[in-house]
């Protein structure tokens, strides 16, 4: 195992580390002190497992492909934007726009993830143990998104083809976001996904419901224009 | 019988004219704005209100052909470790594939990269025709996001943070689903056939602190190799230039209100945003207070067409311009050949801007294989290189008759103001007079 200290080291030197020949050839890395630095491993694509050892800044695991990111803390905003594939996943909480603009991969996030959680999301699957704030998933374009508790205000809104799966209240729906029957296909992805987080002993696929696109606003109309 | 006649003839208002009147009526007809491409087709004040002096007895001129005048050009040395080296100062705007076609983004790539200079993606990700034929690929990142990817993003040679753009300051991106392609749409990650619409603000961000920490991040993911451009639409110029700086941008793009748009609501492109000839001013004092001109490169566009307009902006501080539109007519947009065409459509070749519908008889605004197919993109590739080329010699040409060994030594200095409008907004005199209305010293 790799170690490196952030309260020796700088982040350009971490991440030149990861991008490097010593990232290439993979292997376990521990990060510590981290110190709710921004830009701590982004851009990585390489097998590689790293676990950070406290808070991490603005987007933490940013663009990450291939590798597998804990953070043993809360992450600040835009933790695994524009994920390609790999996982990450926080201990704590998470500020805004987690998994924002993802188009895969998968994002676990333990405790509750504020506004704009999986925002214009293209393919990238988001599980939050606990609640997510408001204006979550906006635009969502593709991928899942799975909230074990409550969603915000303006759930979904000007959603495209993301499923979004909530166990608890929604305090609203965004335009054109409707609820949708939950068969046998969602709750086998539902399944799938709380296996690979982890979560299939905190909850059941049943427990959950199914949110999705009205697909109203595909095509500019007049009679919609009170929506836009 | 009295011949006198009891009217004279018809008389239009200038309030409700022609247009006016055909747009209330086709508002009433369809209830739904007017979508279009292009920029606004109003008159305004422009760098044809300025003119060179010249050199006489005071200046000495260059020799035409003779005396050399550079036209290169550095971009984002401020902080990246490969900065962009262009031949001449005058890139290729952002135009995204979906909006033009395969054939059309190949063309700018070879006419770019025959001249020396640089190529710019857009809202829709990186067409690989796109990168294999630009030498210099400038990769936007938009708040869609669309085809955004961490590998496209390592083979870019810069990376522009797109704010806004000059049609539709404070807009979002529009494609409406006559352009959304299988292909389109699998770069986009959207269902086939939909009206797409964009985000205006983007995802993860908001406000200059977070663009700070948002370029450093793009700086890190790309080991502090490529220069970084924020693009703003002009209407704030010199406090949205000087935040894109504050922000740690190597070089920034300033985009009037005359610059094109895929599709965009015509009352947005006419009405929001100011013209190029009075944002280029406020953005360089920007820089000059912060003690940035020249350190980080500023890039405008708007309405460049020819020689003379480069030449201008230049001296009135820009680093280099950028085309968009004129690109396109360039390698055909436009052509009497389609006339007939243009017609069809109701519309004729040189007012033809309904490049949202994906019609295009050119085979460039489009995503139908048929159209795409008359446009050559070895042949139209020529022909920008040809544009290019006669860009920078017009622009070397006043140059040189204003005694510059160098392009970027174009200054104020040389130029005067046709219009009162203009001297104004441009910060120079009056011709004929030393007055340059709303400075200081007035």
């Amino acid at each position: 195992m790799t170690s490196f200290d952030l309260a020796r080291r700088s982040v350009r030197e971490l991440n030149a580390a990861l991008h490097g020949r010593a990232g290439d050839q993979g292997g376990t890395w521990q990060i510590r002190n981290p110190a709710g630095k921004h830009s701590i491993a982004v851009g990585l694509d390489a097998p590689l497992n790293l676990s950070i050892e406290g808070h991490v800044g603005y987007y933490c695991a940013g663009m990450n492909m291939r590798a597998e990111i804990t953070v043993h803390g809360n992450a600040g905003v835009g933790v695994a934007e524009n994920m390609m594939s790999g996982s990450v996943r926080v201990t704590g909480n998470a500020s805004q726009s987690a998994g924002a603009t993802g188009h895969g991969g998968l994002l676990v996030i333990e405790g509750d993830a504020a506004g704009r959680c999986g925002i214009s999301m293209k393919g990238i699957d988001i599980v939050v143990k606990g609640s997510i704030g408001p204006m979550s998933a906006f635009m969502g374009q593709a991928g899942n998104l799975v909230v074990l508790r409550d969603a915000g205000e303006n759930l979904g809104d000007s959603l495209y083809e993301a499923r979004l799966f909530v166990r608890g209240p929604v305090r609203s729906l965004g335009t054109d976001c409707v609820p949708k029957p939950l068969g046998a296909t969602e709750l086998q992805i539902l399944d799938s996904l709380l296996r690979s987080a982890a979560l299939r002993d905190a909850a059941s696929p049943e427990e959950f419901k199914l949110y999705g696109s009205a697909r109203s606003l595909y095509h500019f109309h007049v009679d919609h224009a009170g929506a836009y | 019988m009295d011949s006198t006649p009891r009217h004279g003839p018809p008389r239009f208002s200038a309030t409700f004219d022609p247009h006016s009147i055909a747009e209330i009526q086709r508002a009433a007809s369809t209830g739904i704005y007017a979508i279009r491409g292009g920029g606004t087709k109003r008159r305004l004040p422009h760098f044809d209100d300025l003119l060179f002096l010249g050199a006489s007895i005071s200046r000495y001129p260059l020799e035409g052909y003779r005396e050399k005048c550079g036209t290169d050009v550095v971009i984002g040395a401020r902080h990246a470790s490969k900065p962009i080296h262009l031949k001449i100062p005058i890139t290729i705007a952002g135009m995204s594939f979906g909006a033009l076609s395969g054939n059309a983004k190949e063309a700018l790539a070879r006419g770019a990269a025959a001249a020396g200079t640089s190529t710019t993606t857009g809202d829709g990700g990186m067409a690989p025709e796109e990168r294999d034929y630009s030498s210099q690929l400038v990769y936007q990142i938009l708040p869609s996001r669309y085809g955004m990817n961490p590998e496209d993003l390592r083979k870019a040679d810069a990376i522009e943070v797109v704010v806004g753009q000059g049609a539709k300051p404070g807009g979002g991106g529009m494609l409406l689903g006559q352009k959304i392609s299988a292909r389109v749409a699998r770069m986009r990650t959207l269902p086939e056939g939909i009206d797409q619409r964009s985000a205006c603000r983007h995802p993860d961000w908001t406000g200059p602190d977070d663009l700070a920490i948002k370029i450093e991040e793009l700086r890190e993911i790309t080991d502090w190799e490529k220069p970084i451009y924020v693009k703003v639409g002009a209407s704030r110029p010199y406090y949205d230039i000087a935040l894109a700086v504050k922000s740690g941008a190597d070089a920034v793009v300033l985009d009037g209100m005359q610059g094109g748009t895929a599709a965009t609501q015509d009352v947005f492109i006419e009405h929001v945003g100011i013209p190029i000839l009075a944002a280029i001013r406020p953005a360089v004092q920007a820089l000059q207070d912060l003690g940035m001109h020249r350190r980080v490169q500023l890039i405008v566009s708007g309405g460049i067409r020819n020689g003379a307009d480069v030449a201008k902006a230049l001296a009135l501080g820009a680093d280099a311009v950028s085309i968009g539109t004129a690109a396109l007519v360039a390698i055909g947009d436009n052509d009497p050949q389609w006339e007939a065409q243009y017609q069809a459509l109701g519309s004729t070749a040189g007012a033809y801007d309904a490049w949202h519908e994906g019609r295009d008889p050119a085979g460039i605004t489009t995503q139908d294989d048929q159209l795409s197919a008359r446009l050559d993109p070895i042949k139209a590739g020529r022909l920008l290189a040809n544009y290019l080329s006669v860009l920078t010699l017009e622009t070397q040409t006043i140059a040189r008759a204003c005694g510059k060994s160098h392009v970027h030594n174009l200054e104020p200095e040389d130029l005067v103001a046709l219009t009162v409008e203009a001297a104004a907004m441009a910060q120079v005199p009056l011709a004929g007079t030393s007055w340059i209305p709303g400075s200081r010293s007035e």
